[in-house]
């Protein structure tokens, strides 16, 4: 197990310096939400080297001489967009660049977000127009596990450059969605108990490789297993070490996914959670957060019982909730999850509900929160400029600050 | 202003309705008294909005709207206090697919044959989708896999029992309806389908010219029967389309598209809509001169598929700005019908005024539709077709309380069947053909 420890470390070593054009900032908010604490009337953020130095009222905060200054009616944190495949696909959804879903295989964890995010793609500008500075992108739903997930601000000319944790969640899929998805010829799992087997067959592989190195380790007579990519990364799993994001929609399928958790010890994200709202309790209960469908995804197929009310019942329920673009086939191609959150807000969410589930609830879901998701003393400075409510969809996007730099100032 | 008209001469105009309207009517006909809606933001379309608005409906039309010192309510009038709510006209939707629009097959590009009339399901839960968004008027079309796909009809969002019931209806009893056809990327396959767009237009002008002849044979016939030729569904519906009763609404999105569009028009002189229009923002002029409205979609983000790379919500000030009609769509199933007011908050933050947005959503679909002598407005003598708003309706913290459709209630967000619609949830979208529609692959 120490093996993988170190070869996780090194690899986030190379992605460290990703997003270190350091820089200093100070934008004035007529309001100024920080996502950490009440609003504040006529505040001021000051960013030095990046990261963020102070934020007060403009009577007590005192701006820097000659240090850019920024105005604008609202500022938030920079927005966290917690499940998406901008980045993995391409805009125009041609064939040789959707690179979101391999369809060799039903379960491939060794595959690797960092292998095929393109860090300029249209559609991650696209996101940091509107005040998009974090998102979580990765492999898509559609096979058992269809591979890993990063964390990439939206800035930077290479995938080194735009990810700051190169390999954060595995990606996995319960239910229809990965019920004959191969096409290759494939034609298993054919049904949603064999998808359950076939990722707790693999799983217990991953315990028992686990076991064997360990053992390996403790005496120098044992041989370690031959190494193996796809049993590297599920043993993390297995471990707790690396979350399992689950897409499940139907009840049933929700309710496979908790309990392969519970066999396992996973440490689980319930993706997509359609028919979450039948299972409050046990979601609850199981200590699991949700990283929510997009508001106005279509209603159907495995989707086809979902409510706008869903996001309002688990965040009353107190389960951690965050938003999501999640994947689009076709038009449009990507979603926004400032747009997504809003619609919500007709529908039992509050504005300080609905920013958090954008900004420092999804850090914490994707264990971020050290760095993004509110406007605190020490953190990345990432920041939202809107010319009002920034849900209002007659409102704009002015300005998107990312570490420092403002990296968008048109109108959108 | 002071709007009050004549007491509608009821018993005339029943008569002239037809039997299965007869039907609906003779419900409201039992009840028959004036409802008055008190205390609202009245937004009419054709006039200014009204602060503390009245609006007076009977016998499933509008008698009277306007200032509440100005307007007198009749004395048997119930009276609905709506303070703090907005009233709008019903919205309509000018290209939507609920309902399981089917038109032609796979078995030829062009078949202005097919009639969505003989496909749609009245029971899908879109419609019911549909009024919980504040529709109650719906073009519903086929896809845009072909060069066309076939007649559209025009649905009031009335309970009805079949297609026919809830169809609009033109003034000979027929059923009313467009041509749905579409150029660009989609129409492109395998033969007989076109493979390029020099030979989509190519195969659309054949069509068309084919149309022409047969149009000047049935002049020639006069009534002499025996030079009738020989009746072909097609080209009797293409004879529609070329006398300008039946108006072609067209799929297209990039600029040269939206061009050939305009050239083909010009060339057989048949009226035309132009729908989604990825790209209006690049010939917002060239539209605007040709006359040619727009039926437009703001999509959340670029691309998806090649003709909308370029797609922009500026597409919505830059119509307004060059002095094009503009109406807004949801081509549900790309967009859910119960989010269509979304449409106006979007052209809104792109520039559009206020005013026309709200009119992109009613007035000026109906004119799109040639329904806007009966819709689209809230005016004496129009049907009381209606939405009652929580708010503004470019918010997105308002809500449809009610949508009124001809008089009568069609959706009550205080009604727990009717909430649920609105909300979604366990079972009551159910029968939904969302995947199946997308199984066509039509493209939209």
């Amino acid at each position: 197990m120490r093996m993988f420890r170190k070869g996780l470390a090194a690899s986030i070593c190379l992605f460290v310096t990703g997003g270190v054009l350091a820089q200093d900032i100070a934008v004035r908010g007529e309001k100024i939400y920080t996502a950490a604490g009440a609003v504040i009337e006529n505040g001021v953020v000051v960013v030095r080297d990046g990261k963020i130095a102070t934020v007060g009222s403009v009577d007590e905060v005192s701006v820097p001489a000659g240090i850019e200054l920024l105005d604008a009616a609202v500022v938030t944190p920079g927005l966290i967009d917690a499940h998406t495949v901008v980045g993995m696909v391409g805009f125009l959804s041609q064939a040789d660049d959707q690179d979101h879903l391999e369809r060799s295989a039903a379960i491939q964890p060794d595959l690797r977000a960092i292998d095929a995010y393109n860090a300029r793609e249209p559609l991650v500008e696209w996101l940091r127009g509107f005040g998009i500075t974090t998102i979580h992108s990765g492999h898509g739903p559609g096979e058992i596990v269809s591979g890993q997930t990063l964390i990439a601000k939206t800035r930077g000319d290479t995938v080194a450059e735009a990810v700051i944790v190169p390999s954060l969640m595995v990606a996995a899929t319960i239910g229809e969605g990965a019920v004959m998805s191969g096409n290759g010829g494939r034609n298993t799992p054919g049904t949603r108990a064999k998808v359950a087997s076939m990722l707790r067959a693999e799983l217990l592989n991953a315990q028992s490789y686990a076991e064997k190195i360990a053992a390996a380790l403790d005496d120098d007579d044992k041989e370690p297993p031959p190494r193996d990519l796809k049993m590297d990364v599920l043993a993390d799993v297995v471990a707790g070490d690396t979350p399992l994001l689950v897409t499940a929609n139907r009840h049933n399928d929700i309710m496979t996914a908790l309990r392969i958790a519970e066999e396992f010890g996973v440490d689980m994200i319930l993706d997509g959670a359609a028919e979450a709202y039948l299972l409050l309790d046990e979601i609850q209960a199981a200590g699991v957060s949700v990283i929510v469908h997009p508001s106005m995804a279509r209603a159907s197929g495995e989707r086809e019982n979902l409510s706008f009310t869903t996001a309002a019942k688990l965040i009353n329920a107190g389960i951690p909730t965050a938003f999501q673009s999640g994947y689009e086939g076709y038009v449009p191609k990507t979603r926004i999850v400032l747009y997504e959150a809003a619609i919500t807000l007709a529908h039992g969410v509050t504005f300080d509900q609905a920013l958090a589930a954008i900004t420092i609830d999804a850090a914490t879901i994707l264990g971020i929160d050290d760095r993004v998701g509110s406007i605190e003393v020490g953190k990345d400075g990432d920041l939202a400029l809107y010319d009002g409510d920034p849900f209002e969809y007659t409102s704009h996007a002015i300005g998107t600050v990312i570490g420092g730099e403002l990296v968008s100032d048109t109108i959108k | 202003m002071i709007k009050i008209s004549q007491r509608p001469r009821r018993l005339l105009r029943v008569l002239s309705l037809g039997l299965s309207s007869l039907l609906f009517f003779s419900s409201s006909l039992a009840l028959a008294e004036p409802i008055a809606f008190t205390g609202a933001k009245v937004m009419p379309v054709s006039a200014d909005p009204i602060d503390d608005g009245v609006l007076v409906i009977d016998d499933g039309r509008i008698v009277a709207v306007g200032a509440a010192a100005e307007v007198r309510i009749p004395r048997d009038a119930e009276i609905i206090d709506v303070s703090g709510q907005v009233i709008v006209p019903g919205f309509v939707d000018t290209h939507s697919h609920i309902g399981e629009p089917a038109g032609g097959d796979r078995s030829a590009p062009i078949q202005p044959e097919a009639r969505v009339l003989d496909s749609l399901n009245v029971r899908d839960a879109g419609f019911r989708r549909a009024l919980a968004g504040g529709l109650t008027t719906v073009h519903i079309m086929s896809g845009s896999g072909h060069l066309m796909s076939g007649q559209s009809i025009y649905v009031k969002l009335r309970d009805g029992n079949d297609v026919t019931s809830i169809a609009y209806k033109r003034d000979d009893g027929s059923v009313d309806g467009g041509m749905k056809m579409a150029n660009g990327t989609n129409p492109r396959r395998d033969p007989p389908f076109p493979g390029t767009r020099a030979k989509s237009a190519a195969l659309v002008r054949q069509k068309y010219i084919a149309a022409q002849e047969y149009m000047a044979k049935l002049e020639a016939a006069g009534d002499d029967d025996n030079k009738m030729p020989d009746r072909d569904l097609g080209m009797e519906a293409l004879v529609e389309v070329l006398q300008g009763e039946r108006i072609v609404h067209h799929h297209t999105h990039r600029h040269d598209d939206v061009m050939t569009v305009l050239r083909l028009q010009e060339e057989f002189g048949f009226r035309v809509v132009l729908h989604h229009v990825s790209e209006a923002h690049r010939v917002a002029e060239e539209i605007a001169a040709a006359n040619a409205p727009v039926s437009l979609i703001l999509i959340d983000s670029p691309g998806g598929k090649l003709e909308a790379q370029y797609t922009d919500l500026k597409s919505a000030p830059a119509l307004e700005n060059a002095g094009a009609k503009v109406s807004f769509h949801t081509d549900d199933y790309i967009s859910d019908s119960r989010l269509y007011m979304r449409q106006a908050g979007l052209g809104v933050r792109a520039g559009m005024s206020p005013e026309f947005a709200l009119r992109a959503l009613t007035l000026a679909g109906a004119e799109m539709l040639d329904l806007g002598d009966r819709i689209g407005s809230l005016d004496v003598g129009k049907d009381a077709d209606f939405v009652i708003l929580s708010g503004d309706p470019t918010s997105v913290y308002t809500r449809v309380q009610e949508t009124w459709v001809e008089g009568q209630k069609r959706f009550d967000i205080d009604d727990p069947d009717d909430r649920a619609v609105a909300e979604g949830g366990f079972g009551v979208l159910q029968p939904s053909v969302l995947t199946d529609f997308h199984g066509y692959g039509e493209g939209h």
